[in-house]
């Protein structure tokens, strides 16, 4: 999960406001001041420092060691674990938001774990790489390799990423287990939000990352 | 078969270790029979006295006390010379100036559990209505009994919310009752290598350490002291098992493989031609010169009773519910006596109560006694944790560094 979190990796740097990148500025403005937020696969901490900064309540769960012993030393509530696992072991409605972010894509079982994000907080904030970014896109149809970009360089064989999406592909997922969508955002290659009034596929072609605000709910199947 | 050495060649009686039981070089809280220890058991102990050590200055506020639970076979004396063995505090690697517990920052309060044998009432102690030694007339003790106990001592020292309770193995237990008991009374705990119930594997092992002691000639029924013995081979053989719980595969062959001691072929005998052998020999005959055989019936005993969901309906859940201390579990890769399973067992119920849990899983192939081993991802866990409780709890100093 780590990987993910601490993005940047080489090459493109998200760009910050007041010290905090602007992608986690986006997640922390989707909470609501004074509520209960678990960070599922939190990193280095950064989100969740941001987010008690703001008088919010955070914990966190992250699968590496460098990252959990970095959050302790924040003075965080970090616990190692997995997303895959250890989602099981929460109560319902322990919190009021959770947050999973840059990790779905390198979840064994993305639909579980987002039910779990939705049974386990009333509100679940997601991000993810989307898959249909036009670098990727041109990759696999020019070049005839799998895509790798600044944020994603692993070659295919030791990604961590295992379960790639596109934002379309999330829209569908999200329809298909009766998630409401109460906001969403695509963010380019340096974290800023890609404009709100272009169509759809255009986010999809243009989104370097999707960003999902996440009720129970909504249209029925 | 000449060459066949006994366990330990001849009885070591400890004039020093019988001393210490009632008179400890430590400090001590005696309560007088106005002020029992109302035990688990349905006995009310009284008179009892408690040996602590303290290290550190208390400020003026009152809220750098950090108390020290010991492990089943520790004591007081963490960061000072034994008094008996002349050896170093059993924790120098956690406690001292520059280390994560620093006495130039915190006021460290370490007591001997009740029940102990280093000047706490124990079965060592003299009864005062017999003026022989307690021995099995001592009373069945409990971990929520060592934890009361504390209380009382804390209480003695003007102290209201410890800063810390920090512990590891049997230390760790006393942690998580402290919480569970007085959740008001501690600000955050360090809960190391621990469980909250001891387990099937945990409690035979210790079966067999109690039956090495009684199956010894010089044990006596419990009465060695008035005996003129001491059961010191039986006592060797079970801290020899213990000894072998709180290592790993791993460590022991990275220790001592199949090197042999002091030779290059095996004698043929059932002499200890391998450095394992002799290891734990001497494991077991310096730790009879320390510590009571009856202490340890007692102590074993107290931590296979140990369960806390057992008191809360059988919800873990429940015992820390609406807690507000902070807590840090920590455990280690190779520990299989508190295996990592046991401490996120723990945490699981922490989050369920929407406790403040840290949680992290070192790795180390040194097992169970990794807690007391310089082990520097742990040691800088624990000072991170610290640092950041310190700044919460608006400590002089934390935060800073």
């Amino acid at each position: 999960m780590s990987m993910q979190q601490t993005l940047p990796l080489p090459g493109v740097a998200p760009e910050r406001t007041g010290g905090y990148r602007r992608d986690h500025l986006l997640v922390a403005e989707m909470v609501r001041p004074g509520s209960r937020v678990l960070d599922v696969g939190c990193g280095d901490g950064e989100l969740l420092q941001l987010l008690e900064s703001r008088g919010i309540d955070g914990r966190g769960i992250e699968l590496s060691r460098e990252g959990v012993n970095g959050c302790v030393a924040k003075g965080l509530a970090v616990v190692q674990g997995d997303a895959d696992t250890d989602l099981v072991n929460y109560p319902d409605d322990a919190f009021d938001y959770v947050i999973l972010s840059q990790t779905l894509q390198a979840t064994r079982q993305p639909k579980v774990v987002l039910e779990n994000l939705l049974r386990i907080g009333q509100r679940a904030i997601v991000s993810f790489p989307n898959f249909g970014f036009w670098k990727m896109r041109l990759q696999l149809l020019i070049g005839g390799h799998m895509p790798r970009t600044e944020n994603l360089p692993a070659s295919w064989y030791d990604t961590s990423n295992i379960h790639f999406c596109t934002i379309k592909d999330f829209v569908e997922l999200c329809e298909q287990i009766n998630v409401k969508m109460e906001r969403a955002v695509a963010l380019d290659l340096y974290g800023r939000p890609v404009p709100l009034n272009l169509p759809w596929w255009v986010w999809n072609m243009f989104g370097e990352q999707g960003v999902f605000l996440l009720s129970r709910g909504g249209k029925g199947k | 078969m000449s060459n066949v050495r006994p366990i330990t060649s001849q009885p070591i009686p400890s004039d020093d270790r019988a001393h210490e039981a009632d008179h400890p070089s430590s400090l001590v809280a005696k309560f007088g029979m106005d002020q029992p220890l109302k035990l688990d058991c349905g006995v009310d102990l009284a008179p009892f006295q408690i040996a602590y050590q303290t290290y550190g200055q208390l400020n003026a506020d009152r809220s750098n006390a950090i108390l020290i639970c010991h492990a089943l076979t520790g004591d007081q004396h963490v960061n000072n010379t034994h008094p008996v063995t002349g050896k170093p505090g059993w924790w120098d690697t956690m406690v001292g100036t520059g280390r994560p517990i620093d006495p130039d920052k915190y006021f460290i309060i370490c007591s001997n559990v009740i029940g102990g044998c280093m000047g706490s009432t124990g079965p060592a102690s003299l009864n005062p209505a017999t003026g022989k030694v307690w021995g099995l007339d001592f009373p069945i003790i409990t971990i929520p009994d060592m934890v009361r106990a504390q209380a009382m001592l804390v209480d003695r020292l003007g102290i209201t919310t410890l800063f810390c309770v920090v512990g590891g193995s049997m230390g760790g237990m006393q942690v998580l009752q402290w919480t569970a008991a007085y959740p008001e009374r501690v600000f955050s705990t360090l809960a190391i290598a621990c469980s909250t119930r001891h387990s099937a594997q945990n409690i035979a092992f210790h079966e067999l350490g109690r039956q090495a002691v009684m199956a010894d000639p010089d044990w006596r029924g419990g009465r060695y002291v008035d005996e003129d013995t001491h059961p010191h081979r039986g006592l060797a053989v079970a801290r020899m098992a213990a000894h072998i719980t709180y290592l790993s595969d791993a460590a022991l062959h990275r220790k001592f493989g199949r090197r042999m001691q002091d030779r290059e072929l095996p004698t043929f005998s059932f002499d200890a031609d391998f450095q394992v052998e002799s290891y734990l020999r001497y494991q077991g005959s310096s730790f009879v010169e320390r510590f009571d055989a009856n202490s340890y019936l007692y102590l074993t005993r107290a931590m296979d009773y140990f369960d806390i969901a057992a008191d809360h309906n059988g919800v873990l859940a429940k015992a820390f519910a609406g807690i507000k201390t902070r807590f840090c579990v920590v455990s280690f890769t190779s520990d299989w006596l508190f295996p990592t399973s046991e401490s996120r067992a723990l945490v699981h119920a922490l989050n369920a109560s929407s406790a403040r849990v840290s949680f992290a899983e070192i790795e180390t192939d040194r097992g169970h006694d990794a807690f007391l081993l310089d082990v520097p991802e742990f040691l800088d866990i624990s000072r991170a944790f610290l640092l950041a409780a310190g700044k919460a709890r608006g400590l002089k100093g934390d935060g800073q560094s």
